[in-house]
């Protein structure tokens, strides 16, 4: 098995991606956690901000992010020759 | 896309339209029935009966001889459905019944549960769905066997696979049982095994194939029977019909009356009521239970005495005496069990949990209260953590991503699963505030006797679940005297809501729905860890292709019975049982799965370290930290009994520990040994592309 320089810039192109996409999921998860006391006294909609993000704004970023990603893969995918085509 | 998966897929969804249309008509026909004059039990009985029949007849339609079906349903469960049925493996009966509850007795704290089983699906689509679907075959140590090399560390997947999966479906059934005894009068041995039968109709006829097709239907009925109540319930206190949108206003009206009954004088008096009694109880118990036991008699016996040697006997006021006397408890162990109640009791002379705010502290001092607050941070993160992580490392929920056509199908299958658990998972916290409203506006400071009926019915119920005592006596219900149990706010909804009681079973058909189609893929899981890779991959690999599934059917069959049976001996906190297994998945699987795939220098012995590694770790720190084993006499004699806690971090979150044990002892131990074969590169290599033109590795055939 031959892997060309177009393969290890696809694998390049993901690990950038995933590591972007992990530093989103970080910070709208443990550093929200973390300040939750100080976003508290911001009034958003009536909720606290912090129990907000824990309630649902994170929830929706997870969503966007996995979404995002199986987009993003998929135009990868086909730019580099490695997607699966028409599938059975 | 080909005409075959396209028509397929329109035929999937065809016959799940109708099955919707059909399931709302049959509930429909109840609730008519209900206005006719229908019995409620027999409501409950054939809410219980139906949905079991129409599991049955999905799993008797999908039965299968066939291997690839029967382990990953024929590999072409379209993103949609898989998402749908990955939603109801992944819901079990602690989400459907028990997390609103929670919420609204821990406010934000509880959140991470919300966050917890929510966002560790990142880390599923980023780092393991895709490559485990290139990867194909049909388990989590078919891959770990493959990656790592050898049968050492396939059994330790399988051994760790069987203890996460065992542990969980105990979870399962106990919720299974404690539904069907609570809508149909059985008792709870009798609905565990009632519900079992549930449980194998669908798994043990169809595997893999059976239980996704079921478990789509599960999810149908069970994300209706949740969003029913809630919408009503909303439109009651808002007029609007998105309960998730607006209930920020109702938690601004919560957090108001929060304040009010805080400095209420009744709501004080009741407090201290609770608090001096505790005191009390405490004392009598650091005395000794049989010392007070006599003296608290005696008071009692020497009262009547007095009252009937008065030169004036008051009938009425010996009669009262006489009453205490004998109402007084029988033994010494029924009075100690009493005063400890009154004891852990005293935790209701705290003021009420202002349910938007961050980690209350609490304490005498500033310091005392900053340390606390500080305290319930770290436990959150490290709970939210465990649960993450244990979520990318739960072998029933990953073997659900062989079954998509395809890689890409395997990533959009992840998006819809998150999709439809979000459903529920964003909707909870608005139920709980929307609930407590309700309590806080319509139960407390009415009038005992204006009760609303279903205080009143569930309070007959069990007392564990709802239980008001009017302590200072002034026929006013107070915050502070109300007792209520977790489990009961999801089943009280509808009734708080207004809703006819075709809805209260429609919900319990929602939570049996939650329960079995986790149980289901826990139980095929340990069944297929048995059967194939204990069985056919490491003890007879000539094994023909119908003895396999025999095999596996028996196990399946073994395993449900031994969880049912261990079931019934109520091992105790059904959430710690849950957040078990995430912490042990997490510390046995995860830093082995995500290494192999983006560290082409993991070895074999760094897998097998790590994994046994991370997996002592929490097992270690959890025998030496949760009460169920400190208490355990014998632990204790061999040197393994209570310690203190590290970081203070609670027993459920121990999953941190063995994550950061489990992935360092990796990293070193593959850095001291020598790099992998070439072999094992290429699989590296493999898995990492959906393509590679020229590639002959082909592993999801392998071994079919």
């Amino acid at each position: 098995m031959q892997l060309t320089e177009i393969h290890l810039d696809y694998w390049r192109k993901n690990l950038r991606m995933t590591a972007l996409l992990l530093s989103i999921w970080f910070v709208a998860t443990f550093v929200v956690i973390y300040f939750a006391r100080e976003l508290a006294t911001i009034n958003f909609f009536g909720w606290p901000f912090s129990f907000y993000m824990a309630a649902q704004g994170s929830l929706i970023i997870y969503v966007l992010i996995i979404g995002f990603y199986a987009m993003y893969m998929k135009k990868l995918d086909i730019e580099h020759g490695v997607d699966e085509g028409e599938q059975e | 896309m080909s005409t075959g998966t396209a028509s397929f897929k329109q035929q999937l969804k065809r016959y799940y339209s109708f099955y919707t249309v059909g399931f709302i008509t049959f509930v429909i026909l109840l609730g008519i029935a209900e206005q006719m004059g229908m019995p409620r039990l027999y409501m409950g009985y054939t809410f219980l009966a139906a949905t079991i029949l129409l599991y049955a007849g999905i799993g008797i339609m999908s039965r299968t001889l066939d291997v690839a079906e029967y382990y990953v349903a024929g590999r072409k469960v379209p993103a949609l459905f898989n998402g749908m049925a990955t939603g109801a493996d992944w819901m079990s009966a602690a989400s459907f019944i028990g997390m609103a509850g929670g919420l609204y007795l821990q406010g934000f704290d509880g959140l991470a549960f919300i966050m917890g089983w929510t966002g560790g699906y990142c880390l599923v689509a980023l780092l393991l769905a895709p490559y485990l679907r290139k990867f194909g075959q049909f388990t989590i140590p078919d891959f770990l066997g493959a990656r790592y090399g050898g049968n050492v560390v396939r059994s330790i997947g399988i051994l760790s696979a069987i203890i996460v999966s065992f542990v969980y479906v105990v979870a399962q059934i106990y919720g299974v049982g404690l539904i069907t005894s609570r809508f149909t009068g059985l008792e709870f041995g009798v609905g565990v095994f009632v519900g079992l039968a549930g449980i194998l109709v669908c798994s043990f006829l169809g595997g893999m194939k059976a239980v996704t097709w079921t478990q789509v239907a599960q999810y149908i009925i069970l994300i209706v029977a949740y969003m029913i109540p809630v919408v009503w319930l909303s439109v009651k206190e808002t007029g609007i019909p998105v309960p998730q949108l607006v209930y920020g206003k109702v938690l601004e009206k919560v957090t108001e009356l929060e304040k009010k009954l805080t400095a209420d004088p009744k709501e004080i008096e009741v407090r201290k009521i609770f608090g001096d009694r505790a005191k009390a109880a405490a004392e009598k118990l650091k005395a000794g239970a049989e010392t007070s036991y006599n003296a608290d008699k005696a008071v009692l016996v020497a009262k009547v005495d007095e009252l009937k040697a008065a030169p004036t006997p008051d009938g009425a006021a010996i009669m009262a005496a006489e009453n205490a006397v004998s109402s007084f408890a029988k033994d010494v162990k029924t009075y100690e069990t009493q005063l400890k109640g009154q004891q852990a009791a005293g935790g209701r002379a705290a003021p009420p949990l202002p349910h938007g705010t961050p980690f209350v502290g609490v304490g005498k001092t500033d310091e005392e209260k900053q340390k606390s607050s500080d305290n319930k941070r770290n436990n959150f993160l490290a709970l939210v953590f465990s649960l993450m992580v244990g979520t990318a490392a739960l072998p029933h929920i990953l073997m659900r991503y062989y079954t998509t056509p395809s890689v890409h199908e395997a990533r959009v299958s992840v998006f819809w699963s998150l999709f439809f658990i979000f459903l529920l998972y964003f909707t909870a916290p608005a139920l709980a505030v929307l609930v407590k409203f309700d309590i806080y506006s319509n139960v407390v400071g009415k009038a005992f006797a204006d009760l609303p009926a279903w205080a009143t019915s569930w309070q007959a119920v069990d007392k564990a679940l709802l239980n008001i005592v009017d302590m200072n006596k002034d026929g006013i219900v107070q915050l502070a005297e109300i007792a209520i149990g977790q489990d009961i706010i999801v089943l009280v909804t509808p009734e708080i809501a207004g809703l006819p009681y075709v809805i209260s079973g429609l919900v319990a058909a929602g939570g049996l729905a939650a329960a079995l189609s986790t149980a289901d893929g826990l139980l095929l899981t340990i069944a297929n860890a048995l059967s194939h890779d204990l069985y056919y991959k490491i003890i007879n690999p000539d094994a023909s292709t119908a003895r396999r599934i025999t095999i596996s059917k028996t196990l399946l069959l073994v395993v449900a019975i031994t969880a049912a049976w261990v079931t019934a001996q109520k091992p105790g906190d059904i959430l710690f049982l849950v957040g078990a297994a995430f912490s042990l998945a997490a510390s046995a699987f995860f830093p082995a799965l995500v290494l192999g795939i983006f560290w082409k220098r993991a070895n074999k012995p760094a897998a097998i370290a790590g994994m046994l590694v991370g997996l002592g770790v929490t097992m270690y720190y959890m025998l030496r930290t949760y009460p169920f084993f400190t208490n355990m006499e014998f632990l204790a004699n061999i040197g393994m009994g209570k310690m203190d806690l590290w970081f203070a971090i609670a027993p459920i979150g121990s999953g941190v520990f063995g994550v950061a044990a489990g992935m360092s002892t990796m990293v070193v131990v593959s850095l001291l040994t020598k790099a992998p074969d070439q072999d094992t590169q290429d699989l590296v290599e493999h898995v990492r592309y959906p393509v590679i033109k020229g590639d002959k590795l082909d592993t999801t055939n392998a071994y079919s």
